[in-house]
């Protein structure tokens, strides 16, 4: 999964990703020169303060994102219609919960605790992908997340293999196998429904209908409004523009669509011979900003949910903490 | 382990085929369990496995979460496994999905433990807060049974058994584990978890008697040879239990009055909203392929 984190700032604080004028010129123009080498930062490698926080921000936006995404998916692993398939999500799922746990274990080697990333997610100041704040309504949505959902976060996420920033690219390397597994199998559930009954593929084409346009959004508002995108450039962090990977994907989606038997919801969707790309409608890009800023159909509840996890697990944790504690002074007081 | 006496099972093989979820015959030839037998230990993976995924994204913490997917991964695969022996050796159109889909909760033969919600005594349409001091002591109790069943099996003379009860083992061992750790943690954290997990053995240590009193199906599986005799594993579950415990500092609740039936087919208020959930996709298209 992913996030349209370099084009939407977090609520709290983070002003666009410049360059101070006040980090020490010749630090800087080492950093600049490995940058420029496309060599790699690492933790222990000193980094302007801007690229420390853009960082943070989009890798905890994007652990934030796996996590929530758990929940949409998980609404149909009590109610999968085959046991087969109820495996293959409850895997799935665990996966989703396994990227976040090395995205964030990621952003901690830029020295922010999981906590305090936690902390940003539950008040509500730090985004995740918006595309999980839309309701998971028939079976065929587990297909279509991972054949489209993740096809996005796929084409998103293979140029971050090659971020500049050392353990946040090699985390994207593991996510990106994960994910490619996911929207294969997404593809082949969707496949096998379609080959079903009236009412499956129904189901299929209701679920594509409801989430073809979400998916378009997940890429980021356009380039020319994605005031971020310029300094992620430069740094290396983000390699390709919205509207290139926007277009990517649908290029590489349409003849998917077509073999599976879907309509793509757009009757503005045609082959353009003169770019030798798909032509494509107009993404609606004020209920996509509603839905970022917290006014969407399912965000309240996404969110509450994630607290109320977290909340109801702190006995857990505490448990957890004071046993440790205690078998360390018996130790010590055995050692004594 | 009893002994092996071939000649029941094959007696039992010469039976008129039984619907789906009765007594069914084995496979011709080798030493094989008894269907419903098949079908209790299939049923308690999926119920729990079903019961253990509804933590998946909720969890106290991520690591948490992930293991706890885990676990749930295991028993739907031994519930597989065990279905798809059945099944095959049901024959016909009978398949893993009909058997976990399409019998109803009078016909789930899972112990009533592995059905219950997570949180304490409460009535089947009440709803309440999920307690992770439920799930673990559940887990514990249970899979404190089941490292001791599968080591038995593995020896069975059934080798299509004997081959998940090897697979199966190994999995147990992890459970086993990861709750019996969770359980000395809780009982030895803070006064909260403490009371927490004391208050989860209260609630379902009762429902432990149910794996000493043998079903039919436990009774027909010791006769053929394929099964274990669960009585004989008692003194080894006391002893996981009872070292488990002194470690936790919590007590082992006395346990009078009511046994349990749900491996006999009769549940608890639970079952039927459990199984409503899990089979009401599948139920309302018959025929589909997923």
């Amino acid at each position: 999964m992913y996030t349209q984190s370099f084009s939407v700032p977090d609520n709290a604080g983070q002003k666009s990703a410049r360059t101070p004028s006040t980090e020490n010129p010749e630090l800087m123009a080492a950093f600049d020169a490995r940058i420029d080498a496309d060599g790699r930062i690492e933790p222990q490698d000193w980094m302007p303060e801007a690229y420390r926080k853009t960082l943070v921000r989009q890798i905890s936006q994007h652990a934030h994102s796996e996590i929530v995404g758990m929940l949409p998916e998980g609404n149909w692993i009590s109610r999968a219609p085959s046991l087969k398939r109820k495996a293959i999500l409850i895997a799935k799922v665990q996966d989703e919960g396994g990227h976040g746990l090395y995205l964030y274990s990621a952003a901690e080697t830029l020295g922010t605790s999981r906590d305090q990333m936690l902390e940003g997610l539950h008040s509500g100041k730090a985004k995740y992908s918006s595309i999980f704040n839309y309701p998971t309504l028939n079976w065929a949505d587990v297909g279509v997340i991972g054949w489209l959902v993740d096809g996005a976060a796929i084409m998103n996420q293979i140029p971050l293999c090659r971020c500049s920033y050392g353990p946040y690219a090699r985390a994207m390397v593991r996510v990106c196998k994960e994910e490619s597994f996911h929207q294969r199998q997404g593809y082949e559930a969707l496949l096998v429904m379609m080959q079903g009954t009236e009412a499956q593929r129904a189901m299929v084409q209701d679920a594509v209908n409801r989430l073809w346009w979400k998916c378009l959004a997940m890429f980021g508002p356009p380039d020319a409004d994605s005031p971020n995108s310029a300094q992620g450039m430069r740094w290396g962090i983000k390699r390709i523009s919205n509207d290139e990977l926007r277009q990517k994907f649908i290029d590489a989606t349409v003849p998917q669509a077509k073999v599976l038997g879907v309509t793509l919801p757009d009757p503005d969707l045609k082959w353009n011979e003169e770019r030798q790309h798909h032509d494509y409608g107009q993404i609606d890009w004020q209920e996509f900003w509603n839905t970022v800023e917290g006014n969407g159909p399912c965000n309240k509840e996404r969110l509450a949910t994630r607290v109320k996890a977290h909340n109801d697990g702190q006995w857990v944790r505490d448990a957890a903490l004071a046993y440790t504690r205690k078998q360390q002074q018996r130790a010590q007081k055995e050692a004594a | 382990m009893s002994a092996i006496q071939p000649s029941v099972a094959q007696d039992r093989s010469k039976q008129a085929s039984a619907p789906v979820g009765g007594s069914a015959p084995n496979a011709v030839g080798s030493v094989g369990a008894p269907i419903d037998y098949l079908l209790h230990l299939a049923d308690n993976a999926v119920v729990l496995g079903q019961r253990n995924a509804e933590w998946c994204g909720h969890g106290p913490i991520l690591e948490e979460d992930i293991a706890m997917g885990n676990v749930s991964l295991d028993y739907i695969g031994q519930a597989r496994l065990l279905y798809q022996l059945a099944a095959t050796r049901l024959g016909g159109d009978v398949t893993e999905d009909k058997l976990a889909y399409f019998r109803d909760d009078t016909q789930f033969r899972n112990y009533t433990l592995l059905e219950l919600p997570h949180n304490g005594p409460l009535v089947g349409y009440a709803v309440s807060n999920r307690d992770y001091a439920t799930t673990i002591t559940r887990n514990f109790l249970y899979g404190a049974l089941m490292v001791l069943v599968w080591e038995a099996l593995e020896k069975s003379p059934d080798a299509d058994l004997a081959a998940i009860a090897a697979k199966s083992l190994k999995e147990a061992r992890y459970h086993l584990h990861h709750a019996a750790d969770w359980l000395v943690r809780f009982g030895d954290g803070t006064d909260e978890s403490h009371q927490r997990a004391q208050a989860a053995l209260d609630h379902l240590f009762a429902y432990t008697e149910e794996f000493w009193t043998p079903s039919a199906a436990e009774e027909a599986a010791v006769a053929s040879g394929a099964g274990v005799d669960v009585r004989s594993l008692r003194a080894a579950w006391d002893g996981i239990v009872n070292d488990t415990l002194t470690e936790a500092t919590l007590v082992r609740p006395e346990v009078r009055g009511y046994v349990t039936e749900g491996k006999h087919g009769r549940h608890s208020e639970h079952l039927s909203y459990l199984l409503g959930e899990m089979q009401g996709l599948a139920r309302a298209h018959p025929g589909a392929t997923w």
